[in-house]
């Protein structure tokens, strides 16, 4: 076990293509290895890196190699999704998202947050700048099975990520979620929005979770599956 | 008799199990590590938890040593060590443990030394228990393993 390693990855062809690959970014050794766990039992390829400037050196868009859009660098693997810590030294989860969804190369690749506090003006902000979805930690299996099958609805609507139409699709379907949510919940700071995963969470400690359950089975409520479905 | 004797130390295990979830030291996160853990990766849950106490013991010893300084305690650096033992915490389930370091930044939060002091005596003694059942735990495990083992002698030495 390499617990020294900052960058740990699997070795893989470029032929491989029908296998998602995520690229994991928390500083917390213990996340990395759980994130990761998740995402490999989920039948993805992980990437997990200690850093947002890690993760942008693996994309190649770091300061060092400011020039990588216009010398046509690629980088050695596809991303097909970013899944990022928010509370990070040096470089938060939403500075790389900012930095991700301003480089052309690389806006379209969905980047979901995770954070061990349900605050909502950050997932508002986050969910702003472009973030496919917010996860409230500790993350769980069916968080990621949640991921992947996003990866499998956008392939399906877009095709194949080369088409750059695909995401204003998906951004047009974020911004239609959010109206449902603000529409449902104008005055009702406490409670978050239904369609992303905060319900998942019950040691969230600030403020109010609107979890309907904390009972300790890990089995999705009845009710989070109902408020689910009532936003699609 | 030896398949006997895998089945009482599963039982114990078991037992153990129940009464950590019950006393509120371990909660379901736990499990979804347990579930992780596969052929593929069979000491998943005993990995991760060593480099939670690994890093854990860190923590602890930054967090004394800020508290402990003679010129002003550096509460926000406190903070910072709180919310990683915090996610840490949360990751691999250790409940109470979280729960403590949740009250111990609010004492941080407010600059109260005697608070800070208070819940880091807790924080140490919730850990050190923590840390004791978890290896009891894994022993009973191992055991386990071993046992099964005799009784079915893996194939490839």
């Amino acid at each position: 076990m390499d617990t020294d390693a900052v960058v740990s990855f699997d070795h893989v062809s470029p032929e491989d293509s029908h296998e998602v690959h995520v690229l994991a970014v928390d500083d917390s050794l213990v996340d990395r290895k759980v994130i990761e766990r998740l995402l490999k039992i989920s039948a993805c390829k992980v990437t997990a890196v200690d850093s947002g400037i890690r993760a942008l050196q693996f994309l190649g868009l770091d300061e060092q190699r400011r020039t990588s859009e216009s010398d046509g660098f690629v980088p050695s693997l596809k991303v097909d999704l970013i899944i990022t810590d928010y509370c990070m030294p040096e470089m938060t989860g939403y500075e790389l998202l900012k930095k991700i969804k301003e480089s052309s190369m690389f806006r379209e690749i969905p980047v979901v947050i995770m954070s061990s506090e349900n605050v909502l003006p950050r997932i508002d902000r986050c969910l702003e700048e472009g973030a496919e979805d917010f996860i409230v930690k500790p993350v769980k299996l069916s968080d990621v099975k949640r991921l992947k099958d996003y990866m499998t609805t956008r392939e399906v609507k877009v095709g194949s990520h080369d088409r750059g139409r695909g995401v204003d699709d998906v951004g047009v379907e974020i911004n239609n979620k959010r109206k449902l949510e603000e529409e449902e919940e104008t005055s009702d700071m406490s409670s978050s929005p239904p369609s992303i995963s905060t319900l998942s969470s019950s040691p969230s400690v600030s403020s109010p979770s609107s979890s309907p359950t904390s009972s300790p089975t890990v089995l999705a409520s009845p009710i989070r599956r109902l408020k689910m479905s009532s936003t699609d | 008799m030896l398949g006997f004797g895998a089945d009482l130390l599963w039982a114990d295990m078991n037992r153990l199990l129940a009464f950590l979830f019950h006393q509120g030291v371990l909660d379901e996160q736990f499990l979804q590590l347990q579930q992780l853990q596969d052929e593929a990766s069979p000491n998943f849950v005993s990995e991760v938890v060593n480099i939670y106490f690994h890093e854990s013991e860190k923590l602890l010893n930054n967090l004394r040593g800020l508290l402990m300084e003679r010129e002003l305690s550096d509460y926000k650096k406190m903070g910072i060590h709180l919310n990683q033992f915090m996610g840490s915490s949360s990751s691999i389930g250790a409940k109470r443990v979280t729960n403590i370091c949740v009250a111990f930044r609010a004492a941080t939060d407010q600059s109260n030394r005697a608070g800070c002091l208070r819940a880091l005596e807790m924080l140490e003694h919730e850990y050190c228990y923590l840390k004791n059942k978890l290896h009891e735990l894994f022993q009973i495990e191992q055991q386990r393993a071993l046992v099964a083992g005799v009784r079915y002698p893996v194939q490839n030495q």
